[in-house]
């Protein structure tokens, strides 16, 4: 089925849905503009910011995520269960859902494409370095990978390690360096 | 089930394909499609399993050369046909043909309440963890025609207990209309050649969620 194909069948879906009233198309807006606008990864930047610049905030994301998250103002869909996972020399963490998407939406937004794809979720459990080495990223042989499978409801973030040199930053700053894949395991800073 | 969706160590894919911060949708119906999907669910017809199964269930052809918004249309399709919430003929005429049954629809103002609130999983335990940090385990092997969320690459593998979640909703009962059944959530942690054999790549570790009928000691 075709892009062209696909859009007349999601037009027609929400004819059917609006004219039956089980949908308002302005809600429908809201929930676009909501992901597409507000909630993204530059929320989770700043938790990790936070943790960087703030070691008593680093103690409670570590132990219990959810409340540290909110703290900063987020949670709510797919953020329901948080768990942070803080990278270090000598082990790497990357986050993945084998099974379909599973995301936290309310640090990080809705997901790239490529983590939903079946390129990334069939290989990054069996070969994680192959899956670091598309995006350009080669770990240290010592590196220990963890690979977290989300198949249930908790979420994870991972805290990338801090850049050398960055010592002179404010939390606002730190935060801009921060990326969404590097939160997700794929990236380095 | 063991359907196309569970991907977990297949091959032949290809390369992880990146893209840019910020890039969410590829076509405008892919918009659409992520709203009516979270806006639809406030009828309160089916649980988000239910709708994993849905997309699960997809032929695996079907699933392996769809989209990813794709997927998420035909198994919603699905759902509301199933539900009695849209007659397969209105999907054909694309409009609707009766009026609909009374349920609740999100206005403008609700959205943001809702998505802010989310919607836990966690339950209280009515009995105590049968597994604590530190435990060897083993997931049993389980091939269920329904939904589950024990990937086929960690069934029958022995791992440690790393965490333990308290009691969540079990999928495996909620997506087969069985009521919640909640259980005892861990995370589960295997070494690499305990799932992969002697060519896994040396020092890696996978942890899944696993509840508690996943698992023997």
């Amino acid at each position: 089925m075709d892009e062209r194909d696909m859009a007349g069948r999601v037009e027609a879906l929400e004819s059917i849905l609006v004219e039956k009233g089980y949908v308002q198309p302005a809600a429908l807006d809201a929930i676009i503009a909501t992901y597409e606008h507000d909630v993204g990864p530059r929320n989770g930047a700043r938790v990790v910011a936070r943790s960087w610049t703030d070691p008593a905030y680093r103690e409670r994301l570590l132990s219990d995520a959810t409340a540290a998250i909110a703290e900063l103002g987020y949670g709510g869909r797919q953020g329901e269960h948080m768990v942070a996972l803080e990278n270090a020399a000598d082990e790497h963490h990357v986050v993945v859902c084998t099974l379909c998407s599973c995301y936290p939406w309310p640090v990080l937004g809705l997901p790239p494409t490529w983590y939903k794809s079946a390129a990334y979720r069939a290989r990054v459990v069996l070969d994680p370095r192959g899956v670091l080495a598309d995006f350009g990223v080669t770990l240290p042989a010592a590196t220990r990978i963890s690979v977290h499978d989300s198949t249930a409801e908790v979420r994870y973030l991972v805290v990338p390690m801090r850049p050398v040199d960055t010592v002179h930053l404010d939390e606002d700053a730190l935060a801009a360096l921060v990326t969404r894949d590097a939160m997700i395991g794929c990236a380095v800073l | 089930m063991n359907g196309a969706a569970d991907l977990g160590g297949m091959m032949g894919f290809g390369p992880v394909v990146p893209e840019p911060e910020g890039e969410y949708f590829h076509a405008d119906w892919e918009r659409r499609a992520l709203a009516l999907t979270l806006a639809i669910g406030a009828a309160g017809r089916w649980s988000i399993d239910e709708s994993r199964h849905a997309r699960e269930s997809l032929h695996p052809a079907d699933y392996l050369t769809s989209s990813y918004y794709a997927i998420w249309v035909k198994a919603l399709e699905r759902l509301l046909v199933t539900a009695g919430l849209v007659d397969a003929d209105e999907l054909n005429r694309g409009h609707a043909v009766a009026p609909g049954v009374a349920v609740r629809a999100w206005s403008v103002d609700d959205v943001a309440g809702v998505l802010a609130a989310g919607s836990p999983y966690d339950r209280p335990a009515a009995a105590p963890a049968r597994f604590a940090v530190g435990d060897t385990v083993r997931t049993r092997v389980l091939h269920p025609a329904g939904h589950t969320r024990l990937p086929r690459y960690a069934r029958g593998k022995a791992g440690e207990v790393v965490r333990v979640h308290g009691v969540h909703v079990l999928p495996d009962a909620i997506s087969r209309g069985a009521g919640e059944q909640p259980e005892w959530l861990y995370t589960v942690r295997f070494d690499g050649r305990e799932l992969w054999g002697a060519s896994a790549e040396a020092g890696l570790g996978v942890t899944i969620e696993a509840w508690e009928s996943y698992l023997e000691s």
